[in-house]
């Protein structure tokens, strides 16, 4: 890569899977990056989910387009992280006769989306998860996957390091250096402390990027702007053992409790919703976890009596205005604000909602913006570049 | 706790908090590991944490940084045992903080120190390159197959069952080795837990070259069989019982090549 001393300068706030993918895709594109965050890589949001590689399909009757974006990123993520998804498929499963009446739109609207389906009848579907409620009426096999939250994003960082990027943990950014009063408003840097050492430090940039998921309102106000970001975390429940080797979904609109995540030697149920104004306070709500139990029990009966491994909460970084009151009318898309745009701040964009299974289409759609800005004409290559394993992140 | 132990019934109590870090009445102190680069050595700083019963040691610290101290350092990720990052020492033993219950210690006072045997960066962050370094040689497995049910087919378009392998790179096993302590050049538990994972599921693997790195002074022959690595795995790894396995395999091949066979 001819990544020349003149090239523009990125800095990106934020070590999540966004993050990462993002230092990626634009060290690819020649532009010299250096992404700092507070903790250790992934210690946000991104390590903390369930896990699941989407297909799309929990999003296909009511938000076609998240379940579009999901199985084109579904099937390109298989492609450039080859070795790192536990790819046994998943079915949703109907228990009441009221799912089983939805099963007909579910099925059309995966099949309207582009996503590979499969009918599965009862006898079939207990002959491939045994452990299943006996009393299911149908099912539908769709190519879902298990990833390792923490691994699968690693590869990203790891190919950007290896790139020239450079990832500094443990350096949080404690205000954003900005033009002064006389000129238009612009960020030119980020003010760092170097945790691990208490140095404080300035690096200048031609452009800075807000990657901080659900901590992204905090950052952007340091810029004096407001985005619409509400975290909203939900509960996870592991249980040691392997109640399926499928991801099980319930087939019915999203609801609480209604996927169980197969993934090492675990089994993951998910998850539930509601919103809060500090991701750095999250519970985990007594009642959410029996209704982990008692929703999960409902596909697999046997969970119940599962020992549990952990309890913990995570909060996704969706997109809307305040005062929502569960976060599940909430859109599930990304969005990329241009705060030159709609602030009148140069310099600075931010990127947030989405998903795990999305982050290289965010990644992609940030550089595209971050590029028109900087003035830099390349194409996107992160649909074609096999990424480097995750152990090389530590090298 | 399992799953019965939980209140159940339809007309539960008012919601908890199950991990909550204040507002409980339990206090705990927690005499944590600090150091900064620059420092001569660590030094320990009490904190004081309230505990519900679910709370964790990881609970615990990120209420220390969040509530108390915004420069105490730590590394987690995923909260559930699977990433790996927060393996740590919880009065003198290796655990994982995300799943160390605090109430299960059984203690007023819980000292929190990072892993041994790799290089300090801050606080309780261990830099995790040499863990790794350990690996490059052998080549790390990251898929296995699934344990499936005895009765369960595998649904059509799908290869074969596949979970990821249980090794979750926390670094315990290194941290609990006595050998590792004293002799830096062992290429330790980890990575021969690795190689009999290869040796063991080749999946399309060179089993004989990965065999020949382990048979060595410094790899599978250097080790005590003192099985604290087996004891210090949150995650079912048995790095000794691989070790015992590899030198099986070893003394094997050396008697079929005395008379002339390579296994």
């Amino acid at each position: 890569m001819d990544r020349q001393p003149s090239a523009p300068k990125v800095v990106i706030i934020g070590g999540g899977g966004t993050g990462g993918a993002l230092a990626h895709d634009l060290t690819q594109r020649g532009v010299r990056v250096t992404l700092v965050e507070r903790g250790e890589i992934t210690s946000g949001t991104t390590g903390r989910h369930h896990g699941l590689l989407h297909c799309g399909a929990r999003y296909a009757v009511k938000d076609r387009e998240s379940a579009v974006e999901c199985i084109e990123e579904n099937t390109i993520l298989r492609r450039i992280a080859p070795g790192s998804f536990e790819l046994n498929d998943g079915l949703f499963v109907a228990v009441t006769d009221a799912e089983a009446d939805y099963e007909k739109v579910f099925f059309e609207s995966c099949q309207a989306a582009g996503i590979p389906v499969r009918r599965v009848d009862r006898a079939e579907a207990l002959r491939l998860e045994p452990r299943l409620n006996p009393e299911l009426r149908c099912a539908v096999q769709v190519p879902d996957g298990t990833m390792d939250a923490m691994r699968m994003p690693l590869r990203f960082f790891a190919t950007a390091k290896r790139n020239g990027a450079e990832i500094r943990p443990f350096n949080e950014v404690v205000g954003l250096t900005m033009t002064d009063a006389a000129s238009p408003r612009a960020v030119t840097g980020v003010s760092v402390k170097d945790l691990t050492s208490g140095r404080t430090y300035e690096i200048g940039a031609d452009l800075v990027v807000n990657a901080g998921g659900p901590w992204a309102g905090k950052v952007a106000s340091m810029a004096g702007v407001d985005v619409p970001i509400q975290p909203s975390p939900g509960i996870l429940v592991a249980v040691r053992g392997r109640y399926c080797n499928m991801v099980v979904n319930r087939l019915h609109a999203s609801g609480d409790g209604d996927i169980v995540v197969p993934q090492r030697e675990l089994s993951v149920i998910g998850t539930s919703s509601w919103v809060t104004d500090d991701p750095d306070h999250l519970t985990v709500p007594s009642d959410h976890v029996e209704m982990m139990f008692r929703e999960g029990s409902m596909m697999i009966p046997s969970i119940r009596g599962a020992e549990v491994r952990a309890t913990w909460s995570a909060a996704r970084p969706l997109i809307g205005e305040r005062g929502a009151s569960t976060g599940r009318e909430l859109s599930r898309t990304f969005k990329c604000f241009d705060h030159a745009a709609d602030d009148g701040v140069e310099g600075f964009v931010t990127i947030s909602g989405g998903k795990a299974t999305t982050l290289r289409a965010m990644a992609e759609a940030t550089a595209d913006v971050v590029c028109r800005k900087l003035g830099v004409d390349r194409p996107c290559m992160t649909r074609e570049v096999v990424l480097l394993p995750h152990t090389e992140y530590y090298a | 706790m399992t799953a019965q132990e939980s209140p159940v019934t339809e007309q539960a109590q008012a919601p908890v908090d199950t991990h909550a870090t204040s507002g409980t009445g339990r206090h705990v102190r927690f005499r944590v590991s600090r150091f900064k680069q620059g420092d001569q050595r660590p030094h320990l700083q009490d904190y004081d944490v309230e505990i519900a019963p679910a709370t964790t040691v990881l609970d615990a610290l990120t209420a220390i940084r969040r509530d108390q101290d915004p420069t105490l350092l730590l590394r987690h990720s995923c909260f559930h045992a699977s990433c790996g990052t927060c393996g740590m020492r919880v009065n003198d033993k290796e655990a994982l903080a995300c799943v160390t219950e605090v109430s299960d210690l059984d203690c007023d006072t819980v000292k929190v120190e990072p892993i041994a045997n790799q290089r300090l960066v801050s606080d309780l962050v261990t830099d995790m390159i040499d863990f790794y370094d350990r690996f490059r040689a052998i080549g790390r497995p990251l898929l296995r197959q699934s344990e499936a049910f005895p009765d369960s087919e595998v649904a059509p378009g799908v290869e074969e069952h596949r979970r990821y392998e249980s090794c979750i790179e926390c670094g315990l096993c290194l941290s609990a080795c006595p050998i590792v302590a004293s002799d830096g050049r062992y290429l330790g538990p980890a990575a021969l837990a690795a190689a009999q994972r290869t040796v063991a599921e080749p999946r399309g693997g060179d089993t004989f070259s990965v065999l020949r790195l382990t048979d060595d002074a410094q790899a599978a022959w250097r080790c005590h069989l003192s099985f604290e690595c087996s004891e210090a795995c949150p995650s079912n790894v048995d790095p000794a019982g691989a070790i015992m396995f590899i030198r099986r395999k070893l003394a094997g091949q050396r008697v079929n090549s005395i008379f002339g066979r390579r296994s």
